[in-house]
Formats: C-alpha cells, sequence, structure tokens
C-alpha cells in the first residue's frame, strides 16, 4: 500500500448564498449570519423549500444574497409576513431575518404577538447596539452610556430609558419553543452561533413553535471603530450586558446533537 | 508532520476586513498590499508556509471568499 496526497476541500462558499457581492461595510458581522444560515440550510438539504423574509435597515437587500425563495416586508412586520406564508404552506421552512431596529423597535408589536401565538417560525435578531442604515442613531438595543449620533452624550438612562433584552422577554412567552443569544466575535461563539441557528430551524421542522437566535453583531462603521477594535468592543462591552445563554430550549430539544 | 493546507481567496468578495488575519493560528495571514480587488480593497493572501487548513479564516469571514484546502494522504492500492 503507498500512499498519496490529495488536495480535500475543507470549506467553501455555502450553496445557499448566491454569486452576488453583498453591499455590507467591510468586517460587518451581518455577512458571517448570512453565511451561517446558508451553511446550515446547505446541511439540512432545505434551500428548495424555505422562504425568508428580509426586513428594513442595513439587511433589506438580504433577498439577493440567499438562493432561496425570498419577501421582503415592510419595516418591522416581517414576522406578521412569515406568520401569513408559514400559515398558507406549512410544509415550508420560513425565517425572518431582522436587525435590532426592525424587530426591537418599530417591529416590537409583531415579535412579541408572533411569539405569544407560538407561531412555527424562525427569527433571527441581529443585535448591533444601534441604528446602522440610517447613520448611527440610538436604537433600543443601544447600551447605557453608548454614544450614537442622537445621543451625542451617551444613552442616559433617566431620559432615554434602558435597552431591551429581546431573548430573555420573549423566552418568557410559552408559544416560544427556542430562545437564545449567540455572539459573533470570535470563532468558538461564531461556531455555537452555527448551532443555535441549526437548532432553531430543527425546531420549526419538527413543530416546537417560535424559535428565535439573537445575535450579537457589529457595526464597527457606526461605532466608529476598526473592525477588529469593534470584535473587541462587543466582547467588552455588549456581552456583560447582553449574556450569551440559553433562556428557553423546548424538552425534546434538549436530546437532540447537533 | 502537521496537515498541509492552503486557501484560496475569492478577490471579487473579499474586503480586507483583516477579521481572518488576527484569528489565524498560524499568523500565516496578511493583506497583500501590492494588489486590489475589484471594488479597491487590498486582498488578504498567504504570507508564508505553515497553513494547516484548519479552516478558522473561513469561519471568521464575512463576505465567504476563502476556500480552505489540505492535503489529505489516501492509500492507493500497490
Amino acid at each position: 500500500m503507498d500512499t498519496t496526497l490529495s488536495a480535500q476541500i475543507v470549506y467553501q462558499r455555502p450553496q445557499s448564498l448566491t454569486e452576488a457581492t453583498m453591499h455590507y461595510c467591510p468586517g460587518c458581522t451581518h455577512g458571517i449570519a448570512h453565511r451561517l444560515i446558508a451553511e446550515v440550510m446547505d446541511e439540512l438539504g432545505i434551500r428548495e423549500r424555505t422562504i425568508g423574509v428580509a426586513p428594513v435597515g442595513c439587511s433589506v437587500f438580504a433577498y439577493n444574497y440567499f438562493d432561496c425563495d425570498f419577501v421582503e416586508a415592510a419595516h418591522g412586520r416581517a414576522p406578521a409576513m412569515a406568520t401569513g406564508i408559514k400559515r398558507l404552506l406549512p410544509d415550508r421552512v420560513v425565517f425572518t431575518y431582522q436587525g435590532d431596529g426592525d424587530l426591537a423597535s418599530i417591529g416590537m408589536g409583531e415579535i412579541v404577538h408572533a411569539a405569544g401565538r407560538g407561531e412555527n417560525i424562525s427569527v433571527f435578531f441581529i443585535n448591533n447596539a444601534i441604528y446602522g442604515m440610517t447613520s448611527g442613531q440610538m436604537a433600543p438595543t443601544t447600551l447605557p452610556g453608548q454614544k450614537t449620533t442622537s445621543s451625542p452624550q451617551g444613552r442616559d438612562v433617566e431620559t432615554m430609558g434602558y435597552p431591551l433584552r429581546m431573548a430573555e422577554l420573549l423566552s418568557n412567552l410559552d408559544g416560544a419553543g427556542y430562545v437564545v443569544r449567540r455572539s459573533l466575535h470570535d470563532p468558538k461563539n461564531i461556531r455555537m452561533a452555527k448551532k443555535a441557528i441549526r437548532l432553531a430551524f430543527e425546531t420549526q421542522l419538527r413543530g416546537l413553535g417560535f424559535s428565535m437566535v439573537e445575535l450579537l453583531s457589529t457595526c464597527s462603521t457606526n461605532w466608529g471603530l476598526s473592525p477588529l477594535e469593534s470584535l473587541k468592543w462587543l466582547e467588552e462591552h455588549m456581552i456583560p450586558y447582553y449574556p450569551i445563554g440559553d433562556f428557553k430550549v423546548a424538552e425534546p430539544l434538549k436530546e437532540l446533537k447537533v | 508532520m502537521p496537515a498541509k493546507g492552503w486557501i484560496e481567496v475569492n478577490e471579487k468578495y473579499c474586503k480586507g476586513c483583516e477579521l481572518c488575519v488576527s484569528e489565524c493560528p498560524q499568523h500565516v495571514l496578511a493583506l497583500d498590499m501590492a494588489r486590489l480587488t475589484p471594488k479597491g480593497y487590498h486582498p488578504v493572501a498567504l504570507i508564508g508556509d505553515g497553513c494547516t487548513g484548519c479552516g478558522i479564516c473561513a469561519i471568521m469571514c464575512p463576505e465567504a471568499a476563502l476556500t480552505v484546502f489540505r492535503e489529505v494522504p489516501q492509500k492507493v492500492p500497490a
């Protein structure tokens, strides 16, 4: 027996991403989130029956980047639209991809009621503590003291209130089957995020109710930092306020190994 | 002997954000200052031997611009 060396592909661009180049700023973790969702769609083999719902915000063009069926919702109304699609076509896998302005601000009513009704949809929530697309205003998730263009002295909790912890909030609703928070700032956490995205789809495929994965994300342009500094800022400032963890995991999912 | 690997960078996608550069466990990645991508960024490139094909750069890459290869020994009947 002789041995020869042959080239093996360890990683390649997932098939569920189109060939379009993304419009995101260099180092934006939206790209990582897109890639993970596409990888999970490839792994589960559900691309042909997946329907995504795009939000308003930086990720408004998500439909150009995923190679599956996609619709664009009005601002904040992605969970309502996903509800309609899922009820009409229950054999499809329906997910929404929303930022913090879309989900936690204007779309607060839709997301809470979709979770409360236990709609069998998956929600991917990108939390970067700022409004990215409109040039860095204060979001509901902006940290206390964080400077933004609409809170130039830092967020003063006496007048501007406290940030919303969406994962904790939605995990209290009975309709939710899987609600977790993950971060996208280093390889370990990105791997954990991918597992969570996989479990969110598994929740939906098993009909266990509403699933949401909150992904802590960066906005280097509006934070005024380099892509590498933003990852550090996320780790040092956001994770203490938004702890990574599982807030609700339905019983049948606990035995699942992915 | 550690596994030998290499990466291919699709310059259509790479935006030179350096997220892969900082996480590379072998420190063999850097921006290629002599090249520009069609978008006008300096693309990332291998700067030395030692790549093991671990794929951590691809895990960090927000643009899915990297393809990672590894040499694996395969037995062939004599």
